[in-house]
Order: structure tokens, then C-alpha cells, then sequence
């Protein structure tokens, strides 16, 4: 909200300069976002002239060619374009050297050859007003040329632009800032400008109103204007609405914005003479009942939302906006002034339901107090009579009246104390909550505190007091202590390090991790070539994302590991090694929320390994190169894990596995499908797998096992097996055969050579480790073992030991 | 004799000192000490002179092959040592040339180096680590957390609902998440006080600019317990603050308004860069641009209203106290690491990447 200074110090006004004021309010819970210079500024520069002559430019029609005393010791020559300007006249004069509200300095020129030595405003000039077609033209009042336009015209304020939280509805008017200020630096408060009512209370004559439903309609005040005059409103009321934000229009209509800002109630003026019947009635809509909104819009309405009708039907959308027919033109006489409270949260449905906001909806939703409209309602009864001429009608409608009574709350020294860490003694909690309008009693244990109608929503328990009393004494009084943490102890779950370790482990081999969205796009799937049953297809979409390849929920990690890939190859980046941690949104038949499982996910394209200017050319990423990295995750993690045979669309099918963490499945593991490489734009083998964190058991604590002191025996043994005999299965035989002793199998070599090996076999060398804790093995002791491998080998797989 | 075995030696000495390496010097060796040379023959032959002769001989040429032995040895030794200084001057490298990559190192993102980092503040002070579903209802994320209904963070202006299309005031319409402040009621109902966590997460709101993405990180605080006051608050994120941003550091509050916490207030830093928002060249500071405060994230003290929702699990609000605080995991690694645009955390350039470790 922006309050304009010189506006504020009408009630308020505290020796202090605008970001001392700031600064208060800032600390006391009103936060300044900004202080803005509305209006004009280097103020010497604008002063008070009288033209003396006013001819005719020689060489534009539509100029003229002025000379204006502006109080100096030479008159000044001003071309001016205004139709208006004569001799005679007492102007606003801007002379070179001022800077005008949009920061434009102005300076000496020559329009169409004559010299100009400033300008004689109008009132847009200055931003007090948006009238343009002529100068402004000042009663001349005994003023003398040369006297600073600032002390006759408002043309220059600093203005606060306030963040006013939605708790405090109060602060959204002048006058409650105002009162915040008071309580923040001790500046007396002016009384309220609705301290004196004009009005008289009593049904008045000639109008009749209904309110059906009092709940959503709390209050509903009106008074009646006759004989009032549509004109523009006087300066000093443009400029202040002009710094607040506001466009002047018409006096009227400028009353209820004013008296809006000022009070916090948003006011409606009704053209008495156009109220079908000079009857109003506040009720629900029908379902399915049609109104056509002052936007021009037919809206359909129903039963939750409130109208007000008069005898030909409804003419607006209570507290929401207004309808045209009744509207105030320039040829009304008979004005309605409406000042009504409404129930915040059902004015809220309401706006959201059509989609209709307008600043009245906004204020009303957040729960204005019944005592506010009478209040604006008195405000407006003096402008209208002070600026329209019209004469006040006797009466006030008042349905509902004001609010419910204040309501008592103890506010106890010890909870003080005890909440914030510090005392505050009980006469300064009196003070502040004085300043701040509450009632205080003393009570034994503390205050027995009353809350003003205007803090009714807000403050409604101990809590609250103690906030109140504990922002206006200073927060900066209060001690940092630390709590004393009883029973208290920090350490990451088990399974909260192994996610830790998890990434350390990836990161250490050679993988940056990154955070890719957990949105993701429909297309997504057809993308990754799956099938219309694949259960990755099952997600959680959005209502209102922010747009369609943001509108679902991701199933996997590898769509947005892909794109980062993608990106990062079209940046010029060959290699790319990613990974990213996080969670996956699977619907779950069973549960109203989605599980979300946290996922690990790798992505390898490139270069195996970093090149070096010793080596050739490094080999690609492959199968195994991704493999590897799996490997050095989950030994290191000690999870037992195998790969078993499996096919996922997106994989190449002969180069792509399942990764079982001790026996659960737990992920795949391959290279990408080229078709859904090439879908990102890669070409080169792109390799991937994503990993069940949640699946993979926590490490338990590991337990010494001997070394042996004796020394292994070690030696290499080439295999001769059938091609269709896996790596795993031939170190399952080896190994079971090799029992006990055998402490260790790799495979270091595979080869293929149909001539030497047979149509069908392969070679797979081994490197075996034999080791016993308790003794030196014997020669003896190894060839037995060997020769129940070699027995293994040809019973189990059909193969045989080429050499050893 | 004994003239012949001088001359031997003298010889012997001389193609010693004349080898100039240590091949030369082993077929010198060869020439005069192997099996075939002269002086050891004539070693062996000694037996077969006059017995008046054996003495004199026999020791004047075991003297001579000690000599040429020792002569050999030494010279050996020198000739190595220059063969092996020659050697290794061959084997002169540039040493500006690249060191052999070693294992490739990646980063952790900076999100997860600054998460880290917050998490470990808190674990020494006390506090575990809490999670929770990104998926949640609006009981959770808003009645639980004593939004009125009218609050504007229920708007799907500024909240992501999940279908099937929600009333959005139904507590059981589904959402993502906009906070990570569900988590305090999800735990509340977990575990009886006292309880001290922070709860690190992905949120969502519906925002793109340079400072606001429609997924960022959170970081979230919560301590009851019977005796939690403000100005524990104040002290502990005024260590947070330190050890963040450095031991010079004080922090302020000021009061604010948050629907669950009561009194609540937003917290700033003292600035960094800077002394009370100037910089040493007079300049207004750009990172708190000249307020010398940064506010960092928002606090206070547990709603009673919130503990209403749990009282059952233990949280009587006559009873228990608490503290809570959130605050945006990216803007507190863009203050520290000056980075000016929210959206590079998700762009993942790992040019970026590498720049942080």
C-alpha cells in the first residue's frame, strides 16, 4: 500500500525524517518496501507567476508567447501551448533546472524559434492531477510572483510503499498506519477524521433496504445526498489520491477512493434516481441467476454468492463490483452512499468463482470490522457536503450495527516472560498497549487486556498480546540465548548418511550431481518409447501448472537427465558424467498420496575416461563403463547385488539388466536405446541406470575379519567355455569348487578365436587367489582345488581349462 | 717375478683409470681378474715355484689383485654414478606438460553442498533431520498451519494442485507441497516433545523469474520443547548465521505476520559485503543494497493454533513451547556465492557445476 507522507502527518507526525519514520515501522512490524518520491523535485525551481502578456507565436498557432513575472527581477519569457492562458492569470511556473515526476529536467529550448525559459503547468505536469488541456490557474489570493509553489500546491511528498500483512485489514488505510506510527515513535495521534458526525441516525425517508442474509452481510450502512454537484474534485484531494496510486475522476467518485484510502472501507455511490423503486435489497443469488458487471461481462451466479438488487433486479456483486445501471454520471443529483461489511472469506469464494477481483474484494476478503463502515460512511458524509454541495438527507440506514462486543483477554506477566525470554515490565506493556488503543485493567497475574473493534480479527489470545507488546517494546531488546535442549542429540538416520554416501560416491567417481525438475512432460513417455501399459506411464498430473511440459509428475529420473545431457552436449561438452538424487511421484492405488521414493540416477556419454595427452584416443562409455560406476555405488556401499537379464523400451535391448539390491529389484542399469538417444538429439552410446535408494538395506556395521599372515598363491587360469555361459556363472563354479581355499576370482581377459577355441566357446582368463589364515598352502593343497575347478567346469558348464 | 706381476698391476691401474664406462671397465676387469688373465693364473701357479720364491710371489700378487679389485670397485662405483646422472638428465621432462588424470571428480550441486552444510549447523546444535512427502493435502500444507481460509497461498495462483481437479478448500485436495513446513505437523504427530529438527526439501509455487522458480529448496526448523523462548530463537539462528556467513555476523528480527507462528518475524543478517551498506569506495552496497541488514528467512514462535491440531500426541500449548523458521536453501548459496539468477541452480551447465567445491 502506498501511504503518502504528507498525508500521514495530517495525524501523525512525528519529528522525524521519512526513513527514520521507515525505520520505525519497519521494526515495529509495518515493513517499508520502499520510499518513493511522488511529485516534482529541485522545488527552488518551481515558484508562483503572473502573466503579464500573453501573444500570439509568430509561428504556431497554437501557441502563445508569454511573459510571466515569476518574482525575479526580469520577467521570464514562457512559451506556452495551453488554449487557457491569458493575461492576467496567477500560474504554476516551472523554471529551467526543475525536475519533473519522471525525472526529466527541464531546461532553457526554442520552440519554433522563440527562446522559452520554462513552462507554466498543468496539473498532470506535476502529478497532481491528470487534467491536460490547460494550465492550471491559481486564485490569485494576495499570492506574490516568486513564492514557491510547495506552499500552494502539493506537488512534491515522499511516499511509503507498505507491505501490510494480511492480519492487520486496520493498517490498510491511512489512518490506521497512522496509528501505528503513534504507537511506534510516541508521536501524539490526531483523532480520527470520523471523530465528529455530521449525520443523524433514524430510518431516513424515501429509501428502502433489505438485508436477508445477515451473516454474509454483517452491516450495511447508507445515507442519502440530494442536490450534490458532479464536478472535478479541488486540488489538494487529486494530489493526495494521485500519490496514493489513485486517478481522480470526478468528485464523487473521488470521495469513495478517498475515503477508502484514508479508512480502510471501500465506499459505493449509487445515482439515487436510477435505484429501480429507491429500494436495495441484500440477498444470496439464485443458482444459475445472470448480472452484467460494470466490466461489461454477463456472469452467472449462485447460491453462495451475495447481490444487491433493487426493484428492475440485481445491480452488483456485493463487495465485489458494481453494476452500470445505477452508476454515478455526470448529471446525478441524488447520491446513495453505501458503506457495508461483509463476511472476508465468502467475498473471497466469490472472486475466485468468477474470477473478478477488483480493490474492494481484495480489502473485503480479508475481513474488515463493522465498526469501519460508519466510519467511512461519516467521512464521506463531510467531504460530501463540504465538496459536492449536496445537502445530507436526515438519517442513516444501519442494518446490523456494530460489531460483537470486545472481547477481555489476560495477558500474564510469567507467559511474557517465558514465551520471549525476557521480561517486559507490566506499566510498559500498559503504555504500548495504550498507544495501540487496547484497554488495560490490572489483573494479579497481569493485564486483562480489551481489544479495539479494529484489532477484533487479529488479536484474539494470549499469543497475540504478547506479540503486540513485545514488537512495540523492540525485538532487538531480547537476548540470543540457545535452548537448553533437554534429552536432545542431532545425527543423520541411518539411512539419511547412506543417501549422503550415495552421492559422495558418485561424485567421487567422476559424476557431477545435478537437480533436474520434478515436472515433466506428457510427451515424455512417447519419447522414451513406451508402451501405452508401461507402469511408468501411471503419473500424477497437475491442475494448473505453468505449462504443459511442466504438468506432470516424474516417474523416473532419466527424462530430466537426458535433457541435461542434451544441453550440456549442445554447450560443446563431449563427455557429460551426471547424476541426480531425488524423489519419484508413482501413484499409488492404495494411498491418497503418491509414494515417493528416493531415486539415484546416472547418466554417461562421452569418454570412458578423461583424455591424456600420453594415450590415444579414450574408449566410449559402453555397458560396462556404467556398470562400473553401479559397482563402485554398491561395494562400496557393501549391498549384495546382482544383474539379471531384463528389457525396458528405453534400453538397448542386448545391452540392459536389472539391478537386484540383496535379492529385491531395485533399478535397471544398460545403455540408452539409440532411437532414444537420438530422440535427445545424442548420437555415441549414451549409458544410464537408476537405483531404488529406499530398496538398498542400510549398511550394517562392519565386523573385523582376520587378514591372513600367510602368504596367497595366485594364478591365472584361461577358461574355455560355451558362449551362452555368463561371466557370474562361471565364477559361481569356480568358486563353489574352489572351496575353501579359493579366496578370490577375476576376470581379466575374455577372448574368441574359433580356430584355436572351436566354433561357439570363448576363453575367459581368470586371476584366482588361493589363501589359508593358519598356514602357508602347499603346491599340493592349490593343484587339488584346481583340479576340482577343472571337474566343476567341465561337469557343470561344459568347458574346460586351456592353460594355466 | 714379482716384476712381471708390478708390470701386470701397473698396466692393470692404468686401464682402469682409462675406462670410461662401466662395460669397458668390466672387460678390463675380465682382461686382468678373470678366469683366463695372467695374475690370476699366475696365482694359482704359485705352488709350483721355488719354495724360497712362493712367499714373495704369492703375496706381491694377492696384493696386486686386491689393488686392481679395489681400483675396480671404486671406478665402478664413480663410472655408475655418472652413467646414472647422464641417465637421468635423458629423462628430463617438461613439467608443464598435463599430469595424467587421475579418477575424474564431480561435484555435489550447490544445492546439496549448501543443504549439507545448514543440516550440519543444526545436527551440532541438536537437532535431527526430518522429511516428508512433496505430494501433500492441504491439511498439511495450509489448515494444519492455521492458514485462514482466505489466505492467498491457497490460490492456484500460488499453489500447484494435483488432479483430479480439487475444491481447493476440501483438506484432502491434493497439492505440491509450497513449503517445507507440513513436515512440522507431520513430525508433531510422529513424535511427543521435545523435538528439535530441520527439515530439508523441494517446494513448489507457481513462479519464474530471476529470483523465484517454480521448484526450489527449503530448509525448515522446529524445536519444542517446555521452556523454547524467542530469544532461543534469536540465538540460534543467530550461530546459523555465523557459521554461514561468517563469525562477524549479529542478526535482527522484526516482527512480521505468519498464519502459524505467533509472535512471528522475518530475520535478518548483517551484511557481508560490506559496513552498514557501504562499500569502502563510498558506494552503496549491491548485495544489501545499503541497508546493511539481508533479510535471510522468516520465524517464530509455534502458533498455539498449530499445536491444537497435535495436541493429542503431547503438544498441550498451556504445556510445551517451540520455536520454527524456514528459510529458501538457493538464496542463502546465491548470497554466499553471489549467484545472480535462481534459474542457473536448475539449468545444471556443468560448467556452473565445477565451479563450486
Amino acid at each position: 500500500m502506498r501511504v503518502p507522507l504528507q498525508w500521514l502527518r495530517e495525524y501523525v507526525d512525528p519529528a522525524l525524517d521519512t526513513p527514520a519514520i521507515a525505520d520505525r515501522l519497519t521494526m515495529t512490524g509495518t515493513k517499508v518496501e520502499a520510499i518513493h518520491q511522488h511529485g516534482v523535485s529541485a522545488l527552488e525551481n518551481f515558484v508562483v507567476g503572473r502573466v503579464l502578456e500573453a501573444e500570439q507565436h509568430p509561428n504556431a498557432d497554437r501557441l502563445s508567447v508569454c511573459i510571466v513575472d515569476i518574482g525575479d527581477h526580469d520577467p521570464s519569457q514562457i512559451v506556452c501551448g495551453a488554449p487557457n492562458v491569458a493575461a492576467g492569470q496567477t500560474v504554476a511556473v516551472a523554471k529551467p533546472g526543475a525536475v519533473m515526476p519522471d525525472g526529466t529536467k527541464l531546461g532553457k529550448a526554442k520552440l519554433r524559434g522563440i527562446e522559452s525559459n520554462g513552462m507554466i503547468l498543468a496539473e498532470d505536469e506535476v502529478a497532481i492531477g491528470t487534467e491536460h488541456a490547460g494550465i492550471m490557474v491559481l486564485e490569485p489570493d494576495g499570492l506574490v510572483p516568486g513564492t514557491p509553489l510547495e506552499t500552494v500546491l502539493p506537488i512534491a511528498t515522499d511516499v511509503l510503499e507498505l507491505e501490510i500483512t494480511s492480519n492487520r485489514p486496520d493498517c490498510l488505510g491511512v489512518y490506521g498506519v497512522a496509528r501505528e506510527t503513534h504507537a511506534a515513535t510516541g508521536a501524539p495521534l490526531k483523532p480520527p477524521p470520523w471523530s465528529e458526525d455530521p449525520g443523524s441516525s433514524g430510518d431516513p425517508a424515501g429509501i428502502t433496504i433489505t438485508v436477508e442474509d445477515s451473516e454474509l452481510c454483517p452491516r450495511f450502512t447508507a445515507r442519502v445526498f440530494e442536490d450534490a454537484k458532479i464536478g472535478p474534485s479541488p486540488p489538494w484531494l487529486k494530489a493526495r489520491l494521485m500519490a496514493a496510486g489513485q486517478r481522480p475522476i470526478s468528485n464523487v467518485v473521488d470521495i469513495t477512493n478517498y475515503v477508502m484510502l484514508l479508512t480502510g472501507q471501500p465506499m459505493h455511490a449509487f445515482d439515487l434516481d436510477r435505484v429501480a423503486g429507491a429500494q436495495l435489497t441484500v440477498r444470496r443469488a439464485r443458482d444459475g441467476e445472470q448480472i452484467e458487471t460494470l466490466d461489461g461481462q454477463r456472469r452467472t451466479l449462485d447460491h453462495d454468492i451475495v447481490l444487491i438488487e433493487d426493484g428492475d433486479g440485481p445491480t452488483s456483486i456485493a463487495g465485489v463490483m458494481g453494476g452500470a445501471r445505477s452508476e454515478v454520471g455526470g448529471d446525478t443529483t441524488r447520491v446513495l452512499m453505501e458503506a457495508a461489511n461483509w463476511n472476508g472469506a465468502n467475498i473471497h469464494r466469490t472472486s475466485l468463482k468468477l474470477g473478478l477481483r477488483s480493490e474492494a474484494s481484495g480489502r473485503f476478503e480479508k475481513q474488515l470490522q463493522p465498526e469501519q463502515a460508519m466510519e467511512g460512511q461519516i467521512v464521506a458524509t463531510r467531504l460530501m457536503l463540504e465538496l459536492t454541495g449536496a445537502r445530507l438527507a436526515p438519517g442513516t440506514v444501519d442494518v446490523g450495527g456494530e460489531g460483537p462486543p470486545a472481547k477481555t483477554i489476560r495477558l500474564r506477566d510469567a507467559r511474557i516472560e517465558s514465551l520471549l525470554g525476557a521480561a517486559i515490565a507490566r506499566p510498559r506493556c500498559v503504555e504500548i498497549l495504550t498507544a495501540l488503543e487496547f484497554d488495560t485493567a490490572d489483573a494479579p497475574d497481569g493485564l486483562d487486556v480489551t481489544v479495539p473493534p479494529f484489532r477484533r480479527g487479529d488479536v484474539t489470545r494470549e499469543a497475540d498480546l504478547v506479540e503486540e507488546v513485545a514488537r512495540m517494546d523492540g525485538l532487538e531488546k531480547l537476548p540470543a540465548t540457545l535452548p537448553s535442549r533437554h534429552g536432545a542429540h542431532g545425527q543423520l538416520t541411518p539411512r539419511q548418511k547412506l543417501r549422503r554416501r550415495a552421492a559422495d560416491l558418485l561424485a567421487a567417481q567422476g559424476l557431477h550431481e545435478v537437480v533436474g525438475w520434478s515436472f515433466t512432460s506428457p510427451d515424455l513417455n512417447d519419447r522414451l518409447r513406451l508402451g501405452p501399459e508401461h507402469p511408468l506411464r501411471q503419473t500424477e498430473t497437475l491442475t494448473n501448472p505453468l505449462s504443459t511440459e511442466q504438468s506432470l509428475l516424474r516417474t523416473t529420473l532419466l527424462g530430466s537427465l537426458l535433457d541435461i545431457a542434451q544441453r550440456n552436449r549442445s554447450r560443446g561438452l563431449a563427455t557429460v558424467r551426471c547424476f541426480e538424487a531425488g524423489a519419484v511421484y508413482l501413484p499409488d492405488p492404495a494411498a491418497h498420496l503418491p509414494r515417493e521414493p528416493h531415486y539415484v540416477g546416472a547418466i554417461l556419454t562421452g569418454a570412458a575416461r578423461p583424455p591424456s595427452w600420453r594415450d590415444g584416443a579414450a574408449r566410449p562409455v559402453d555397458f560396462f563403463a556404467i556398470k562400473g560406476v553401479l559397482a563402485g555405488l554398491l561395494d562400496t556401499l557393501r549391498v549384495p547385488w546382482t544383474l539379471v537379464h531384463a528389457s525396458e523400451p528405453f534400453l538397448h535391448p542386448g545391452r540392459c539388466a536389472r539391478i537386484l539390491a540383496d535379492g529385491e529389484p531395485a533399478g535397471w542399469v544398460g545403455e540408452i536405446h539409440p532411437l532414444v538417444a537420438a530422440n535427445w538429439d545424442m548420437d555415441g552410446a549414451v549409458a544410464a541406470f537408476e537405483l531404488d535408494l529406499d530398496v538398498v538395506p542400510v549398511p550394517t556395521t562392519p565386523l573385523y575379519r582376520e587378514v591372513s599372515s600367510f602368504p596367497d598363491v595366485r594364478e591365472d587360469l584361461a577358461v574355455v567355455v560355451p558362449e551362452h555361459v555368463s561371466a557370474d556363472e562361471l565364477i559361481d563354479a569356480v568358486q563353489g569348487a574352489g572351496r575353501p581355499l579359493l579366496a578370490g576370482v577375476e576376470v581379466f581377459d575374455v577372448y574368441r578365436d574359433p580356430e584355436k577355441l572351436g566354433e561357439g566357446n570363448k576363453s575367459l582368463a581368470l586371476r584366482l587367489t588361493y589363501c589359508a589364515t593358519d598356514r602357508t598352502l602347499t603346491d599340493e593343497e592349490v593343484a587339488q582345488r584346481r583340479e576340482a575347478i577343472a571337474a566343476a567346469l567341465q561337469n557343470v558348464l561344459g568347458g574346460r581349462i586351456r592353460a594355466s | 717375478m714379482t716384476d712381471r706381476i708390478d708390470q701386470i698391476r701397473a698396466e692393470a691401474e692404468h686401464a682402469i683409470a682409462a675406462a670410461s664406462d662401466t662395460q669397458t671397465l668390466e672387460d678390463v676387469r675380465i682382461r686382468y681378474l678373470g678366469r683366463k688373465a695372467e695374475l690370476p693364473n699366475l696365482l694359482r701357479t704359485v705352488a709350483e715355484l721355488p719354495p724360497d720364491e712362493r712367499a714373495a710371489t704369492g703375496k706381491a700378487a694377492n696384493q696386486a689383485r686386491k689393488a686392481l679389485e679395489q681400483a675396480i670397485e671404486a671406478r665402478t662405483e664413480q663410472l655408475a654414478a655418472h652413467e646414472l646422472d647422464a641417465r637421468l638428465e635423458r629423462d628430463r621432462v617438461d613439467i608443464t606438460l598435463p599430469g595424467d588424470p587421475s579418477a575424474q571428480l564431480g561435484r555435489l550441486h550447490l544445492i546439496t553442498q549448501t543443504q549439507r552444510e545448514i543440516e550440519d549447523v543444526f545436527i551440532g546444535m541438536g537437532f535431527d533431520v526430518a522429511e516428508g512427502p512433496e505430494v501433500e493435502t492441504v491439511y498439511y500444507n495450509f489448515e494444519s498451519l492455521n492458514f485462514d481460509e482466505t489466505h492467498p497461498s491457497r490460490l492456484m495462483t500460488d499453489t500447484f494442485y494435483v488432479q483430479p481437479t480439487p475444491d481447493i478448500f476440501d483438506w484432502q485436495a491434493r497439492l505440491l507441497r509450497v513449503h517445507t513446513s507440513p513436515v512440522q505437523v507431520r513430525a508433531m504427530e510422529q513424535h511427543p516433545p521435545p523435538l528439535y529438527i530441520v527439515i530439508p526439501g523441494r517446494v513448489y509455487r507457481p513462479d519464474n523469474d530471476a529470483t523465484h522458480s517454480p521448484q526450489f529448496s527449503q530448509m525448515e526448523g522446529l524445536a519444542v520443547d517446555t521452556d523454547i523462548t524467542l530469544g532461543d530463537l534469536q540465538g540460534t539462528l543467530l550461530t546459523f548465521a555465523r557459521a554461514i556467513f561468517g563469525g562477524e555476523r549479529e542478526v535482527r528480527m522484526r516482527p512480521h505476520f505468519f498464519p502459524f507462528t505467533e509472535p512471528s518475524v522475518e530475520v535478518d543478517v548483517s551484511c557481508f559485503n560490506c559496513k552498514q551498506g557501504f562499500m569502502p569506495d563510498g558506494s552503496r552496497c549491491p548485495v544489501c543494497k545499503g541497508e546493511g541488514w539481508i533479510e535471510i528467512l522468516g520465524a517464530g514462535m509455534v502458533d498455539p493454533n498449530v499445536f491444537e491440531y497435535v495436541r493429542e500426541h503431547g503438544y498441550d500449548p498451556e504445556e510445551i513451547q517451540g520455536f520454527a523458521f524456514g528459510m529458501g536453501i538457493e538464496r542463502i548459496a546465491m548470497l554466499r556465492h553471489d549467484v545472480p539468477d535462481l534459474r542457473m541452480f536448475y539449468d545444471n551447465d556443468v560448467r556452473l557445476l565445477e565451479q563450486f567445491n
